[in-house]
C-alpha cells in the first residue's frame, strides 16, 4: 500500500493531537505528499486566509514511497499558504526526518490553529504530544535538535525546526531537518513560527511496511537503482561537485544572473564554483569541501559537507563554525555569491552555515541582499540605513547582514522582508528580481528562455524546482533544446512542470529525474501501492495536481498579470556571452503555455480541462 | 591561432598543475581546427567529453567535428553533470 493510511491532526490552539485514518480516494486521485497534503489543504483552507493567522494550516507530508527501500525514499514536504508569496506553498526536503515520520506510522501531520505559548510536537511511534518549548524559544536550530536529542535521551530521534529566523518574522524562514537539510522556500518556517510551533522531534520503530507486493517491489527498486548507478550524471557528476559544478556551466552560457541580474556574467564565478570547493586553500592546505553526503536511502549522495577556512575573517574568533557542516549547493552559492557580486568562497559558506542555523532561505536572502546592494548603488539607501557600506562585491557587507537577518537586528529587519517589499517600501517595486514576490533562483531566463515561463507560472512564485528546463535547455536532459529560443518551450515546461508534480508526490526526490523518466518510477509507485498506478494514470495525476495548485492561487486572488516578470528581464538585454542582446520572451510563450494547459486567455482552466482532469 | 580550452569537473585532471586554478589553457592551433581535433589532442577521453561549448553556445556531437574554432574563441568541455 505505500501508505501508513493514518493522518496526525494537531490542534495548536486547543493543544490535541488525534489520529484518523488517510483518505484513500484522494490518495488514489493526489498520491501522497505535494499532491495529497495539498489536496488535504485547499479542502480545509480559505484561499483568501492571511498565511501568519491561526487559520492557516500547515502539513507536513511524506509520499507513498518515504522510508522505503527506493533510492533517495526519504523526503516529506511541507505545504502551507506561504508567508513570503501568499501562494500554495510546498518546500521539500531530504534528510531523515522525513522517513522517521514514516516509520512512527504517519503519511501526514497537519497543524491547525496557533499555540498560546511555545511548544514542539514529540511523537513516538502511534504517541503523540505537544511539549513546553519555553526552554527551546530563542534558541537556533542548531541548539534547539542538541537539546530535544538530550532530553529525549535518544540520538536517533529526527528534528524538524525553525530557528530564530523563524520565530522572528523573516517572511523566507525555513523549516530546517537533521542540521542542514531544509523546506527552505516560500516562508514555511515564517508559518510555523507564527503558530509558536517551534520543532517536531519524530523517533518511529515500526519501519516502512505494507508494501503492497514486496517480490515485485524489489525487482522494481534494485532496477531503478541500477539506472542510478549507470548513469554518469547520477553515480559521478553529482556525488563528486555535487550543484555546485553548474556554476561554471552557466557562467559560461551567459546565464548566471548577477548583481541583481544587472549583469548575466559573473567575472567572480570560478572562485565560487564546485570546482573551487575541491582546491586546497593556501591559508590552510585545506579544501573547503570535506566529503559528499546523502539523505536516507539514496544512491546518488550530492550532498556536500564543508570545513570552512579557520582564518577567514567571518569566523576567525568563532570556533564554533569550525567543524565540518552542509556547504554551499549550486542555488544558495549563487544567490550569495554571484547575485550581490561577492566572490569569497568562504564568505559564502559562512552565510550558508547561518542560513542553516538560524532557519532561513539563502535563496531569497541572497537575491534581497542583491536588491539592498542596488538600492545602495542608486543612492535611495545610505550607508546610515544599512548600518555600513554595502556596495556590490562587499564580502564583508554580506556577512555582517547575514548575521543581522539572523537576529533581527537593525536593517536586518528590513532585508527579513525579501526583496519583494523591501524595494516597494523604497520605492523602486521593479528592483525585485522574481514572482510572486518570491526570488529567482540561478539562472537569468535571457540565456535559458524555458526558464522564464517555468519562473512565471510556477505556482509557488520563482523557482527551479517546479519545472527545470535547464535540464533540457543546457544539460541535454532528456534531449537537448536551443536555450535562447522560446519556441516549443510552453510544451517543454508544461511536461517539466506535470512529471515534477509525480515524483514530488511519490516521496523521492527530483534529482534522480537526471537519470529517471516516469517509466522508471512508475513499477516503483505500482509496486508499493494498491490502486493500478499506470503511466496514464501518473501523468493524469501530475496534470491535476498542477491545475489544482492554480486553483487554489487563482481563488486567493492571482491573476493572469502574475504570470510574469520583472521588466529589467523584458526590456533590458543581456550584455555579454551567447544571449548578448536578448531580453526574456514571457509575452510570447505564455499565451502558447496557457492553450498547452487548456486555461482561457486569464491563466483560468476551462470546464473541459477541469472536467478532463477530475476537478 | 590562439585558442582557449577551459575543461571543467572530472576533466581538470587532463590540465597541466598550473592551469587547475582556472580551469583554462591557452592552445595554439592551426587554422581550422575542430574540438574533436583539440579532445584528440589533448588525449582527452571521449566519453567525458559531454557538454561541449564554444563561447557558451552549444556545439551539438554532430558538429563536433566540422564546425572551426577561431581565433580568440573559448572551447569549454565537461562531462556528464547536472545541478540544481
Amino acid at each position: 500500500m505505500g501508505w501508513t493510511k493514518k493522518v496526525l491532526r494537531v490542534d495548536l490552539t486547543k493543544g490535541t493531537c488525534k489520529s484518523e485514518p488517510l483518505n484513500m480516494k484522494w490518495a488514489q486521485e493526489y498520491l501522497g505528499q505535494r499532491g495529497l497534503a495539498t489536496k488535504y489543504f485547499i479542502e480545509e483552507v480559505d484561499p483568501k486566509v492571511d498565511p501568519l493567522s491561526p487559520a492557516n494550516k500547515m502539513i507536513m507530508a511524506t509520499g507513498p514511497l518515504t522510508g522505503t527501500m527506493a533510492s533517495t525514499g526519504g523526503r516529506y514536504s511541507v505545504i502551507t499558504k506561504g508567508a513570503l508569496t501568499g501562494a500554495i506553498a510546498c518546500s521539500n526536503s531530504g534528510g531523515y526526518f522525513g522517513a522517521e515520520m514514516k516509520f512512527a506510522g504517519w503519511d501526514m501531520v497537519i497543524f491547525e490553529g496557533k499555540s498560546p505559548k511555545p511548544v514542539y510536537l514529540a511523537i513516538e511511534d502511534d504517541k503523540a504530544e505537544l511539549r513546553d518549548a519555553a526552554h527551546l524559544w530563542g534558541k537556533s536550530v542548531w541548539q534547539t535538535e542538541e537539546i530535544i536529542k538530550k532530553t529525549h535521551q535518544d540520538p536517533q530521534t529526527r528534528v524538524c525546526s525553525i530557528g530564530r529566523a523563524g520565530e522572528n518574522g523573516v517572511m523566507f524562514a525555513c523549516i530546517v531537518n537533521d542540521l542542514h537539510r531544509a523546506a527552505g522556500r516560500s516562508g514555511v518556517g515564517t508559518v510555523m513560527g507564527s503558530k509558536n510551533l517551534k520543532a517536531v522531534a519524530i523517533r518511529g520503530t515500526k519501519g516502512a511496511g505494507g508494501i503492497r507486493d514486496g517480490k515485485a517491489f524489489m525487482k522494481a527498486t534494485t532496477a531503478a537503482k541500477k539506472v542510478l548507478a549507470e548513469n554518469a550524471v547520477t553515480s559521478q557528476g553529482l556525488p563528486t561537485y555535487g550543484t555546485q559544478v553548474l556554476m561554471n556551466v552557466i557562467n559560461e552560457m551567459g546565464a548566471l544572473p548577477t548583481r541583481n541580474h544587472r549583469d548575466v556574467q559573473f567575472e567572480g564565478a570560478r572562485k565560487i564554483s564546485g570546482e573551487a570547493m575541491h582546491e586546497k586553500r593556501p591559508t590552510d592546505g585545506k579544501a573547503n569541501l570535506v566529503t559528499n553526503a546523502a539523505c536516507f536511502g539514496c544512491t546518488i549522495a550530492c550532498g556536500r559537507i564543508s570545513k570552512i577556512d579557520e582564518t577567514h575573517f567571518s569566523v576567525v574568533n568563532k570556533p564554533e563554525y569550525w567543524g565540518a557542516t552542509g556547504g554551499l549547493e549550486y542555488e544558495a552559492a549563487w544567490a550569495l555569491g554571484a547575485a550581490n557580486g561577492v566572490g569569497d568562497l568562504e564568505a559564502l559558506t559562512y552565510a550558508n552555515m547561518l542560513c542553516n542555523e538560524e532557519g532561513f532561505d539563502p535563496i531569497t536572502f541572497g537575491a534581497t541582499v542583491g536588491a539592498a546592494m542596488e538600492l545602495y548603488d542608486l543612492g535611495i539607501l545610505k550607508q546610515e540605513q544599512i548600518g555600513m557600506d554595502a556596495p556590490f562585491g562587499s564580502a564583508q557587507a554580506l556577512v555582517k547582514l547575514a548575521e543581522m537577518t539572523a537576529k533581527g537586528e537593525g536593517f536586518g529587519k528590513e532585508l527579513g522582508l525579501g526583496s519583494a517589499r523591501l524595494c516597494a517600501k523604497y520605492g523602486k517595486p521593479e528592483l525585485s528580481m522574481g514572482v510572486k514576490k518570491q526570488e529567482f533562483p540561478a539562472y537569468d531566463s535571457r540565456g535559458i528562455q524555458g526558464m522564464g515561463l517555468a519562473y512565471a507560472t510556477s505556482n509557488r512564485g520563482a523557482c527551479h524546482l517546479r519545472g527545470y528546463t535547464v535540464a533540457s535547455e543546457v544539460l541535454g536532459i532528456p534531449v537537448k533544446t536551443d536555450p535562447l529560443v522560446t519556441e516549443g518551450k510552453a510544451d517543454l515546461v508544461k511536461a517539466f512542470q506535470d512529471a515534477t508534480s509525480v515524483f514530488d508526490s511519490a516521496g523521492v526526490c527530483v534529482f534522480t529525474t537526471f537519470a529517471w523518466t516516469l517509466a522508471d518510477l512508475q513499477p516503483q509507485l505500482d509496486a508499493a501501492c494498491e490502486g493500478g498506478w499506470s503511466m496514464e494514470k501518473l501523468t493524469a495525476v501530475g496534470e491535476r495536481i498542477w491545475n489544482m495548485e492554480r486553483l487554489f492561487n487563482n481563488a486567493a486572488g492571482f491573476t493572469a498579470k502574475d504570470d510574469d516578470l520583472p521588466p529589467r528581464l523584458k526590456t533590458e538585454p543581456a550584455k555579454t556571452g551567447p544571449a548578448k542582446g536578448k531580453v526574456n520572451g514571457i509575452d510570447k510563450m505564455r499565451p502558447e503555455y496557457y492553450k498547452a494547459r487548456g486555461w482561457d486567455d486569464k491563466g483560468v482552466p476551462t470546464k473541459e480541462t477541469l472536467q478532463r482532469l477530475g476537478l | 591561432m590562439k585558442v582557449t580550452l577551459k575543461l571543467y569537473a572530472a576533466l581538470s585532471d587532463h590540465l597541466p598543475e598550473q592551469a587547475r586554478r582556472t580551469n583554462a589553457l591557452e592552445l595554439d592551433l592551426d587554422p581550422g581546427t575542430t574540438p574533436a581535433r583539440v579532445i584528440e589532442r589533448q588525449k582527452l577521453p571521449l566519453k567525458l567529453c559531454h557538454l561541449v561549448l564554444i563561447d557558451g553556445v552549444f556545439i551539438p556531437p554532430v558538429e563536433r567535428a566540422t564546425r572551426t574554432l577561431n581565433e580568440g574563441e573559448t572551447l569549454a568541455i565537461w562531462p556528464p553533470i547536472a545541478g540544481g
